[in-house]
């Protein structure tokens, strides 16, 4: 059973080959694709039937035993993140598959779209930190690939300070995971984990050292998440690419930097939390701020989504600068619930750029009056974004909110509340714009019987529709029954606060299963 | 023969047609009333009546409704308005393409409202706090097509939203603090809560929420905007329900935060602000919704200040008050746009002598403005007569002169109020008929059912004081038991008190209100309106959020020219500027320069030399301007790595690197021969550099390598204890098969990290592969083209 852990890797590998043995195959293709992505989703969804009780579970790459292989480990947060990835993963697969052109899909698109989710699910389930650079690596060159892919000059432009900063980011991963043996001995997770739980063994250089090497990371995670002041990559290159692109970026490339981050700083950089959270606290304030403020000046929906993608980062780490069940709980949920809004509205995005040939603002209107379903399509998951109630992005700010006052935190919930209100600001400019406003004269007219015309063009109503609709109602059912992934997400927190199960499970006892109390 | 009854009735087919919907609609409503009005009996006689679901148990969130005295009043004036407001909607949006959205945004509001004042959990009441503000923002916005409609609604919805994001963050204090989210459970701990320390920021945020909500000045502008909604809207939101919900909150946690002088003076200042500025601006509109707008600002205001003096009689009046406001205001909104709705003018300059016309709606609209004026024996009256009677009652807990103030705020709003009373009926039912856009004839039945009823109650209700005291003990002393958290409260309503002077004096105060109304009424009316454009605030509140709104988005273009600036080197600048300043903060606190340990023999002339060769070849990749001798000169330094890589004994690695180094340099000439687009993006950049640009890289790259350093000589300076090493070296043969061990580490021990790499080198080659097939192909496209 602990098998399963090498599914959600294998998987996309053996779908990725055999989309590259099937160049050019495009019907085939589409077919493999689609099959691959479900039998992800259906291994991630067992993974995390196993391990939601709250088992840990791991396995010894090649059987060499902990810390000398390779381990892989999933506890909540993992098989939780690795669910998540797969079901977006599937959602805009399907998606693609009416916006895709052929010109891409000739040209690899489809086995690059699998590595990058094997490089995501990889990155979520290594429980050693060179490998974790691995899955990195895996992840940036597939994604640069993806968006490049097409040679357009802004593409290239985009690409070019994208993959520029990130490998900037990768090295300083290296250097730092040098540097991280060099003090320490040892890459595997759980045994460094393990060892800075008994800082007694430790020599003050090494306790020194070790609230050092997480600045190191800090930025490396950092840039790779997109955190103030390292996120320029992330809107100069966001929007370049087709939406489909975009959206499986923004739900899964900044989340697994912020999924690293919560995991090194919970397991491993606990030497001086008052030192190293604080900067984290200021950090998410930062971003918060300066993100949502980029969005409030944008005009165009793909690049104003693109800030928002950073200023939502500012909430994730928020989670995590203040450390406690409560907030970190909030981080989990909060993770689940921006994954889904934020693909959502860029899936939107694409559909009203289907529609009116443009994502400006000044050029959109009139979708309220033509589509009342694509307006509520819209809604749920801008209001969501913006933290309205019952939707799932209330609860989530709530927590971290509630986390940060029983904390005495009160600048940071002051900035997340005010960036609470800008967000709302923001999404209420895009629905004012594209959906309210008549729409301006133009070339394309949009009315009802347009809008049906496009969307029923080569069967792509379904394909477009569908992941939007799912992933929409899944923000009104995680909002108004939030019960459930709330409790998934409190599990998860008590595993990364107290990670004995963790540490116990690959150092000592790993062919089982541990039940947690 | 039925036809010819409805039509006489106003419901001609035409009408039935958009409107049928709406009277089936209503039914629900309708429901709702009937059922609450089923729970008057058992609230007034026993206990609260207490349901509670789990909802959300991980966050301590239930749905829980708390029925009592106070929030029964609340949900019976929400069903029972909503009730005709949804008739209404269906005559006055009759044939409207989207009047479905109008019935559901209704209905959508009402229940969030009701959610809001039934909750007993405070977090599930700020969920329906929230709602209701989204609502009334798409209720606000439903003209969407109209810049002006969209603004309001964005405004209304902004400072209510604000305001509820402070109002939650008060909440979670109170929470915290009061260690429970249950109503029922907090109302017990009101004095632990005041004694708290929070207790001054908890009640400041909470204020402000209440009073974004309630439009209490500063914050009342977004009301007057919120008129750009269709009159329903209007008369159901913001009047009758929604902008009380800051009024009903203060209310609800009286017992809770209430009490204290704090409390006092905020409440009693900021509302009676609020009551005296509505009142004075009102009488200056010429718009009929306008005028209710501002008076509807004025009501909010005097229940403010009413639950800020606190006293057993102003929570009474303010009870009653509150009755009295919804009846005759929902009545008033109503005619207002039924007048609008028929002549097709709100203008009261342009309005006169409709009584003829729309004879029941002038009725309706006349006994409403009664009862806002006060007259005997209309409910508004009595609850006239007992704000000032509680206005008297200040002197008892207070200085005689903050009694007077309070007397003289409770007096002018009064009057003015009756002023506007004669505006909004007056002036446009009586007198000589005017020439109006539209010919004006009477409402159908379904617009002027609801003024009709809401009027009439204002004076049965009145009326019944006199001869039952149904009303004062069973929704008056329960909602004021509510509020007070008392069980034994009693109530006294008459029209009548008797000739004690205490009492002759407030109902001569009452009197001399209503001579005086009628008397600025008479002389002013004409002037008002001509003088109406000189009558500004001299500090506008609304210029204030119009300054905050463009500043910060001033602000956020700023910063995003500045931080978004788009060149590539100002990025890698700040991400070394970064690691460079929070590493070295980092490393300088916790670890301290440590001298650097050298290895057991001093570097030798041969390890000086490569050492130097590298300088020599980094100094000179900075400093040609030819790209293709800085690229052969950063291989040098990639070759005198590898030759470190031989002397530590590493020939695998030093191969790898000679063939990296080598095959990097070649593909960097060819692509620079080849593409002339990168070369040229490559020397815009370095087009930019100044000698002063340079000195910055220089202290910006030199502090990055000194931060490194610093690191990598601390680490040597302690000898690396690892078990990896001796487990590489003893398993690689018995279990690895391998006698190269870097070999077996590589295909083996970590054969993950292989396959990963391995990937990463596959992609590279579809992604250079597509890269140029798909740019050749462009490129021969554009050159046929």
């Amino acid at each position: 059973m602990n098998n399963l852990l090498f599914m959600p890797i294998v998987i996309p590998l053996i779908t990725a080959i055999c989309l590259i043995l099937l160049w050019r195959q495009r019907v085939i293709q589409r077919l493999v694709s689609l099959v691959g992505c479900v039998s992800l989703f259906l291994a991630a969804a067992l993974l995390f039937s196993f391990v939601a009780p709250g088992n840990v579970l791991a396995i010894q790459a090649a059987n060499w035993p902990a810390p000398f292989g390779i381990t892989l480990v999933a506890d909540t947060f993992s098989a939780l993140m690795v669910l998540v990835a797969a079901f977006m993963g599937l959602s805009v697969a399907i998606y693609s598959l009416a916006t895709l052109d052929p010109e891409r899909e000739s040209f690899g698109y489809h086995p690059l779209y699998h590595i990058m989710l094997m490089g995501v699910c990889g990155a979520f389930l290594t429980g050693d930190m060179f490998n974790m650079y691995v899955w990195y690596e895996v992840m940036l060159i597939s994604s640069f690939v993806l968006l490049t892919l097409g040679g357009e000059r802004s593409q290239l432009e985009g690409g070019v300070k994208y993959v520029t900063l990130n490998l900037l980011a990768s090295t300083l991963f290296l250097i730092a995971t040098g540097m991280l043996y060099g003090t320490m001995g040892t890459l595997n997770l759980a045994d460094l984990g393990e060892r800075m739980r008994q800082p007694e063994t430790l020599s003050d250089l090494q306790l020194g050292l070790m609230t050092t090497l997480p600045i190191l990371y800090l930025l490396a995670f950092g840039i790779k998440s997109a955190l103030f002041p390292l996120f320029f990559w992330l809107p100069a290159s966001y929007h370049t690419p087709p939406i489909h692109v975009t959206a499986i970026f923004s739900a899964l490339l900044t989340k697994v930097g912020i999924y690293s981050l919560v995991r090194v700083f919970t397991l491993v950089f606990i030497a001086d939390t008052d030192f190293t959270h604080t900067i984290l606290l200021v950090i998410a304030g930062l971003t918060m701020i300066t993100g949502v403020l980029g969005a409030v000046a944008q005009m165009e929906m793909r690049r104003l989504l693109s800030f928002h993608i950073v200023s939502q980062i500012g909430y994730l780490l928020m989670g995590l600068g203040l450390f406690s069940p409560l907030s970190l709980a909030g981080t989990v949920f909060f993770m689940v619930h921006v994954i889904l809004a934020k693909s959502a509205l860029f899936l939107v995005g694409g559909v009203l750029h289907r529609v009116a040939g443009t994502y400006d603002l000044k050029k959109l209107g009139g979708f309220y009056r033509s589509s009342i379903m694509l307006s509520i399509l819209f809604f749920l998951p801008a209001f969501s974004l913006a933290g309205i109630p019952p939707l799932s992005g209330f609860w989530a700010k709530f927590a971290l909110v509630r986390a940060g006052l029983e904390l005495g935190q009160y600048a940071i919930v002051t900035a997340a509340l005010a960036v609470s209100i800008l967000t709302l600001f923001s999404m209420t400019k895009i629905w004012a714009e594209a959906f309210w406003k008549a729409q301006p004269p133009g070339k394309v007219q949009v009315d009802a019987d347009q809008i049906s015309r496009t969307l029923a063009s080569g069967q792509t109503a379904l394909p477009l529709l569908l992941p939007i609709v799912v992933i929409a109602a899944l923000m009104v059912i995680i909002g108004v029954a939030a019960d459930p992934v709330l409790a998934i997400s409190q599990q998860a927190a008590n595993q990364l606060l107290d990670p004995t199960d963790y540490i116990n499970v690959v150092l000592h006892e790993s062919a089982s299963l541990a039940n947690s109390p | 023969m039925r036809e010819g009854m409805l039509s006489r009735l106003g419901l001609s087919t035409t009408q039935t047609k958009g409107s049928l919907a709406g009277w089936i609609i209503a039914l629900l409503p309708l429901s709702f009333f009937v059922f609450f009005c089923t729970l008057i009996e058992p609230v007034a006689m026993g206990e609260p009546i207490r349901i509670s679901y789990p909802w959300i148990p991980s966050l301590g969130v239930e749905l829980s409704f708390l029925i009592d005295g106070l929030s029964l009043l609340f949900a019976l004036i929400i069903s029972g308005v909503g009730t005709f407001i949804i008739i209404y909607a269906g005559g006055y949006l009759a044939g409207h393409h989207q009047i479905g959205h109008m019935y559901t945004y209704l209905i959508l509001f009402m229940i969030s409202m009701l959610g809001l004042v039934l909750s007993d959990n405070i977090i599930s009441l700020f969920v329906f706090w929230e709602l209701t503000s989204i609502t009334s923002y798409l209720l606000i916005g439903f003209k969407h097509e109209y810049q002006d409609s969209r603004y309001s609604a964005l405004q209304a919805l902004l400072v209510t939203g604000a305001g509820g994001l402070v109002l939650l963050a008060g909440l979670i204090l109170l929470g915290v603090v009061g260690g429970s989210w249950q109503l029922s459970e907090l109302f017990g701990r009101g004095e632990a809560i005041q004694d708290h320390e929070l207790y001054l920021p908890m009640l400041i945020l909470v204020l402000i929420g209440a009073f974004t909500k309630s439009a209490q000045f500063p914050f009342h502008f977004w009301l007057p905007n919120a008129m750009a909604a269709p009159t329903p809207v209007s008369a159901y939101l913001h009047s009758a329900t929604m902008v009380k919900a800051g009024v009903f909150l203060l209310a609800r946690l009286t017992p809770v935060l209430g009490g204290t002088s704090t409390w006092f003076f905020i409440l009693t200042i900021v509302g009676g602000i609020t009551m005296v500025m509505g009142a004075f601006l009102a009488i200056f509109r010429t718009d009929l919704k306008s005028i209710l707008a501002y008076t509807t600002i004025n009501g909010l205001g005097t229940l403010v200040f009413l639950l800020g003096l606190g006293t057993e009689l102003a929570i009474e009046a303010a009870i009653v008050f509150l009755m009295v406001h919804s009846l005759y205001k929902g009545a008033l909104f109503m005619v207002a746009g039924s007048v609008d709705h028929e002549t097709g003018t709100r203008d009261i300059r342009e309005l006169g002598g409709l009584g003829k016309y729309m004879p029941i709606t002038a009725v309706a609209g006349g006994l409403a403005a009664l009862s806002m004026m006060g007259m005997p024996p209309f409910l508004g009256f009595v609850g006239k007569e007992i704000i000032y009677k509680s206005a008297f009652g200040v002197a008892e807990h207070h200085m005689f002169l903050i009694m007077l103030a309070v007397l003289a705020m409770a007096f002018v709003g009064k009057v003015l109020t009756g002023v506007s009373a004669g505006l909004v009926t007056v002036s446009p039912f009586l007198g000589s008929k005017t020439t109006t856009p539209k010919n004006p004839h009477e409402a159908p039945i379904s617009m002027w059912l609801g003024p009709v009823v809401l009027s009439a109650l204002g004076l049965l209700l009145g009326l019944s004081v006199a001869f039952s005291k149904g009303l004062q003990d069973m929704i008056v002393a329960p909602a004021m038991g509510a509020v007070l958290h008392e069980h034994e409260v009693h109530a006294k309503l008459a029209l009548w008190y008797g000739t004690e002077p205490e009492t002759l004096m407030v109902f001569g105060l009452s009197m001399l209100t209503i001579v005086a109304a009628i008397g600025i009424y008479i002389r002013g009316r004409g002037t008002f309106a001509s003088i109406s454009q000189r009558v500004t605030m001299p500090w506008n509140a609304e210029q204030g959020y119009q300054f905050a709104l463009n500043g910060m988005q001033s602000l956020a273009r700023w910063q995003t020219r500045v931080l978004q600036h788009g060149y590539l080197q100002g990025y890698l600048l700040v991400v070394a500027m970064t690691l460079a300043g929070f590493g070295g903060l980092a490393f300088f606190s916790q670890v301290g320069l440590v001298a650097p340990v050298w290895s057991p023999q001093f570097p030798m002339v041969h390890e000086w030399l490569i050492a130097g060769m590298m300088l020599v070849a980094t100094v000179l990749t900075i400093r040609l301007d030819s790209l293709l001798g800085a690229i052969v000169a950063l291989g040098v330094v990639g070759y005198a790595v590898a030759l470190i890589f031989i002397l530590y004994a590493a020939p695998d690695l030093a191969i790898t690197q000679f063939s990296i180094e080598t095959l990097t340099v070649i593909l960097f000439v060819l692509v620079l021969y080849r593409r002339q687009t990168i070369t040229h993006l490559l020397e815009e950049e370095i087009a930019r550099d100044s000698p002063a640009k340079r000195i910055r890289d220089l202290l910006i790259a030199g502090s990055v390598g000194v931060f490194i350093t610093s690191i990598m000589l601390a680490i040597t300076s302690e000898p690396l204890v690892s078990e990896l090493k001796h487990f590489f070296a003893e398993e690689s043969v018995p279990h690895g098969k391998g006698h190269n061990v870097v070999n077996v580490i590589l295909i083996d021990f970590r054969g993950l990290d292989t396959m990963g790499e391995i990937t990463v080198l596959g992609v590279a080659a579809i992604g250079v592969y597509s890269l140029i097939k798909l740019w050749f192909a462009r490129d021969a496209e554009n050159n046929t083209s």
